[in-house]
């Protein structure tokens, strides 16, 4: 027995034995259950579509290495964190958008939206959240400019190169492809004055389909699958059911309701569920670890506000879509919310004093 | 438009809503006593922390021209215990901070002269004429006053040895 | 939110882990039992609680059991020799401990014979008093076996106050590789049901409860077959989750009543001990056996014949894993010397450590994947905790130096468990944030003990200096005095006796 040295000179701490969990499985799982919906949003919309989403990954990216070298910090670059933040920014973004619009998006959501606050976990908002916000708040023509899918292969389509050409900017987009989608199209006829079932009874066919070929983000004609995607999420305990749970409920709850007294007014439930990034955000972007409650009972609270604000923002506010803002603004409310939602402590009252001991018989 | 101007107002009210909330939650209320700081120090007027006594540190620290590990002899707990009451952050030291000293005699060389019982300020040091003197850890406040009154250089400071009770876990190397 | 979290809540006790247990096939192979080596070290602490006195000088000849350290203070543990020997040391040795530190022991070397010494043991233990029972086990030197090392007399004879209606036995063994309580239950199953009978008179609870894991069907059968008979005594499986065997998890399995924080199982009338104990306490009441040998898992990827071995207290690791065929190269290599499990385990630097009364195990592992990212905030850590804390807040107020805010969200609650840091994706060493502010915590509470003895010490000097000086002025001046008298009487100059008088005033004048 030959003695020390082959054994570590300084001991770490118990415990010794590991789950074998690492941050980049997390994210690798993640992005599995993103890639149907995105390879059916890369058929449905074209070669431009791939430029933009390339465009977009390859700033993060970018932007991700160059910040961890200005903070002199091991590179972590590999752990996913960065390629899903640009991945979910080009979920959201309309599909033939100008390559710069990726790219700006990338910049912003990983430098302002991320490291600014210190890096991985320190961020108070979801960043690719605060990308789209800033992109639609500051370039609202680009930034709600939709197209009618036109898959891979149709006429018309356009090819690699002209879609290349379309994504930076030397292309302009054919107006025959421009559209709405069906919650600005709603909106817009609107505030025309126009009742609401005749506006979905003219748009319903194209509009609203729920197999998503209609207009709107890669996110949002992907919903199916990106449904299919949370649910595989789910399975793997990637995330739990509160979050997603509670922003459906937050926005059908409401919608039903209002919708009853006032068709003419308001959307149906079903409309709203299916419409707009609600899947996306619901499953992928309201879920993000880092930016909202730990306790299931907060999780579910969270996620009904933002359903409920969601809601609101569609029904009332200027912004057709409103589930980006509704996400920001329940992200710095978590930690109030964590702050109150805390777990009980084994031995103690919810309020944090012993509980009484209760001698007697042990049955 | 409107809506953007809405949501970022909201969201600026929110945010401000909870600055203040915190800030009430850490003001700290007005002006310490010199006194109170007093009243924590050692007492024992060594002068380590380059002020005469300690009632001199504890002005400065007060009034802000002090840190408040200033003191080596009340060390850690001290600084710790000052810097709540002052409500500010300080910093104890790192890693390589050796902890409080205190004095060691080397019985070899101890004549038993009583010259540093005498400048002891806690009676830390047992011993009578012509015997070997000895040092109580727990009473010794790591002054050093009676080091320069040796005429042997018996005396020396040394670090408390930590023993398998004290021992704990350092604090892990930072990620990120 | 209550409600809700209780409706949210999946089983019994929130959180908890599944680790893989590695028990078998170390748990298979029978019990092995372990000659006494050349040398024996026996730390004179091995419990919680101070150190035991030593009771014999270098170059005594001691027997087997024969009493060599005896306790010292309310919660303290006798030490008894391990084998017959002479003592040829008492001094520092290396403590099973991670740290590396010394600790005070007693060197025995043996003489080969194995001696036992006289004992006084008991044909009738149930004609016993119980706090005769809990006398015996003292002089015993009995503590908890299950890794705590809690003097197990001050448990049995009511000294924490309360009574006991309920005495609940942990079977559990929830800790992955560790199997020496279930190879016990195999092996003895009819002495710990004796043992437990013994601690049933001893405590005056009503009831027996042993709770075992479903993980070890043979123990349970085993130990079933024994209590056939035993009216008060009843075999409980529980399923296996770690952390099973922290006590009061334990018992809100077995009675679905939780012990109060900061409180002790005796609050609410229930009494753990270890099945370990139970065995020890049948041999220190029946024989009047001191605890001198416990069984020793040795298990790991790196360890060549992996079982449970009977150890003569005070053996080095080092010689119980040549025992079992010592070490193999294959896996990398041996690169961590555990003793007790990989969840609460303690990593020692070296194998020459002994083997004391509340080491479970010695694992030779394998190099750890190393880690250590930022925290995601996932949320996987407070959902494994058992305790229902936020580990990722208490860590994250550790990291920034905020010990108190960390104690503010019940960090003193922590049972250092270990699920948390165990499914981190991002392997943050959170339990050792947690030792770490506990340490630091304790360490500033001694800080203040001190300045406030130095405090006083001080004001008691200058006080004392201060009357020694009123005391010497007034000496003077009554000296001065009467020298004056004297003077005057002798007629002598007046000057000198003024100049006596103005020296004695000045003196004085220090005390005015
Ligand atoms: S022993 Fe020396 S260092 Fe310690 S308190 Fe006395 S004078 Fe100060
Ligand atoms: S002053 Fe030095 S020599 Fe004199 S008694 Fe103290 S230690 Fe000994
Ligand atoms: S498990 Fe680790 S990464 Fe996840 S929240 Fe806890 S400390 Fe952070
Ligand atoms: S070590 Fe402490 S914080 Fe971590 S899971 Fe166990 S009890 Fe909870």
């Amino acid at each position: 027995m030959s003695g020390h040295d082959q054994f570590m000179p300084v001991p770490a701490p118990a415990p010794h034995a590991h789950v074998g969990a690492d941050v980049g499985r997390t994210m690798r799982r993640v992005q599995l259950a993103l890639l149907p919906a995105t390879v059916f949003g890369f058929w449905l919309f074209g070669w431009p579509a791939v430029h933009l989403f390339l465009i977009t990954v390859g700033a993060s990216l970018l932007t991700e290495a160059f910040c961890q070298r200005l903070r002199g910090c091991e590179s972590r670059l590999w752990d996913g964190s960065a390629l899903l933040t640009g991945w979910l920014l080009a979920l959201s973004l309309p599909p033939w958008a100008p390559g710069w619009i990726g790219a700006l998006g990338g910049v912003i959501a990983i430098a302002i939206g991320k490291q600014v606050y210190g890096g991985l976990g320190q961020n108070l908002f979801n960043p690719a959240m605060v990308a789209r916000v800033a992109l639609l708040v500051s370039f609202p023509v680009a930034m709600t400019h939709w197209v009618a899918p036109l898959p891979l292969g149709s006429a018309g389509a356009p090819g690699f190169i002209e879609g290349l050409r379309i994504t930076l900017g030397a292309l302009p987009v054919p107006d025959a492809v421009t559209s709405a989608s069906l919650l600005g199209h709603a909106k817009t006829e609107l505030s025309r004055g126009i009742d609401l079932a005749q506006v979905l009874d003219a748009a319903g066919g194209t509009l609203s389909a729920w197999h998503g070929a209609r207009p709107g983000s890669l996110g949002e004609t992907g919903a199916l699958l990106l449904l299919l995607g949370g649910l595989y999420l789910l399975a793997r305990g990637v995330i739990r059911w509160h979050i997603p749970v509670g922003v459906f409920a937050g926005l059908a709850l409401p919608a039903a309701v209002a919708h009853a007294i006032d068709p003419g007014h308001y959307l149906s439930a079903t409309t709203h569920l299916a419409s707009g990034a609600v899947v996306l955000g619901a499953f992928f972007i309201a879920t993000d670890y880092v930016t909202s409650p730990n306790t299931a009972s907060g999780q579910l609270l969270y996620g009904i506000g933002i359903g409920l604000l969601t809601w609101i923002i569609r029904s009332w506010g200027g912004y057709p879509e409103g589930i980006a803002f509704a996400v920001l603004l329940f992200n710095a409310l978590t930690p109030v919310i964590d702050r109150y939602c805390r777990p009980r402590i084994m031995g103690r009252t919810r309020r944090g004093a012993p509980i009484r001991a209760t001698q007697g018989s042990a049955e | 438009m409107l809506a953007a101007i809405l949501s970022l107002t909201i969201l600026g009210a929110v945010l401000g809503a909870v600055l203040g909330v915190a800030n009430r939650f850490f003001q700290v209320e007005g002006n310490p006593l010199v006194e109170e700081i007093e009243a924590l120090m050692p007492g024992s007027n060594c002068g380590q922390c380059g002020f005469p006594g300690c009632a001199g540190a504890a002005a400065a620290i007060a009034a802000g021209q002090a840190s408040p590990a200033c003191c080596p002899p009340g060390g850690r707990s001290l600084a710790v215990t000052i810097a709540q009451r002052l409500g500010v952050s300080v910093d104890v030291g790192g890693a390589d901070d050796p902890g409080p000293l205190v004095a060691d005699i080397d019985e070899s060389i101890c004549i038993g002269c009583t010259r540093c019982i005498r400048a002891c300020p806690t009676d830390a040091i047992l011993g009578g004429p012509k015997q070997i003197h000895n040092v109580l850890r727990d009473s010794c406040s790591g002054c050093a006053q009676c080091i320069d009154h040796c005429p042997t250089a018996a005396m020396v400071m040394q670090p408390v040895p930590i023993t398998l009770q004290q021992w704990f876990w350092p604090k892990p190397a930072s990620q990120g | 939110m209550g409600f809700l979290d209780r409706f949210l809540r999946a089983a019994h006790f929130s959180g908890g882990v599944h680790p893989d247990d590695h028990k078998r096939p170390a748990a298979d192979a029978p019990l092995r039992v372990m000659a006494p080596p050349a040398r024996v070290y026996v730390p004179l602490v091995q419990h919680i609680g101070a150190p035991a006195r030593a009771l014999v000088a270098v170059g005594d000849h001691v027997r087997k059991g024969e009493r060599i350290g005896a306790p010292h203070g309310a919660v303290s543990a006798a030490i008894h020799a391990p084998t017959s020997g002479r003592v040829i040391a008492i001094g520092d040795i290396v403590a099973p401990h991670p740290s590396g530190l010394p600790v005070r022991g007693i060197t025995i070397e043996s003489d080969g014979r194995d001696e036992w010494g006289e004992l006084e043991g008991c044909d009738d233990p149930f004609a016993l008093d119980p706090a005769e029972i809990g006398r015996r086990v003292a002089q015993a030197g009995v503590v908890g076996l299950g890794g705590a090392a809690f003097p197990s007399a001050v448990k049995l004879s009511g000294g924490l106050g309360a009574r006991v209606e309920l005495l609940i036995i942990n079977a559990s063994e929830c800790e992955p590789f560790l199997s020496c309580d279930d190879r016990l239950m195999r092996d003895r199953a009819a002495e710990a049901v004796d043992g437990i009978a013994i601690m049933l008179h001893a405590t005056g609870a009503r009831e027996a409860r042993i709770g075992i894991e479903d993980n070890k069907p043979e123990a349970i059968a085993a130990m079933r077959a024994a209590v056939a008979g035993h009216a008060r005594i009843r075999v409980e499986v529980i399923p296996t989750r770690y952390p099973m065997g922290s006590e009061k998890h334990l018992i809100l399995v077995l009675t679905g009543r939780e012990v109060p924080a900061e409180g002790r199982p005796s609050d609410i009338g229930v009494v753990v001990h270890n099945v370990g104990t139970a065995v020890a306490v049948r041999n220190a009441v029946r024989f009047g056996r001191p605890l001198v040998s416990r069984i020793v898992t040795v298990n790991g990827a790196c360890v060549r014949e992996p079982g449970n071995v009977e150890v003569p207290i005070g053996t080095l690791a080092g010689e119980v894993l040549a025992f079992c065929g010592g070490l193999r190269a294959d896996h990398g290599g041996p690169a961590r010397l555990l003793l007790g499990g990989p969840m609460t385990g303690m990593q020692v630097p070296t194998l020459e450590v002994p083997v004391i009364k509340g080491t479970g195990g010695i694992l030779v592992l394998d190099a750890a994947e190393v880690g250590g990212g930022p925290c995601i905030r996932c949320g996987d850590c407070m959902r494994a905790c058992p305790v229902g804390l936020l580990p990722l807040e208490i860590a994250a107020r550790v990291r920034a130096g905020e010990v108190d805010k960390a104690a503010g969200f019940g960090l003193a609650d922590c049972i250092a468990c270990g699920c948390c840091a165990y499914v981190c994706p991002s392997r943050i060493p959170l339990v050792q944030y947690f030792h770490h502010a506990k340490g630091e915590l304790a360490a500033r509470a001694r800080g203040t003990q001190r300045n406030e003895t130095i405090r006083t010490l001080t004001r008691a000097k200058a006080e004392r200096l201060e009357r020694e000086e009123c005391d010497k002025a007034e000496a003077l001046a009554r000296r001065a005095a009467a020298s004056l008298a004297a003077a005057t009487a002798a007629k002598q100059p007046a000057a000198v006796a003024e100049k006596a008088v103005e020296d004695a005033n000045q003196e004085s004048g220090v005390c005015a």
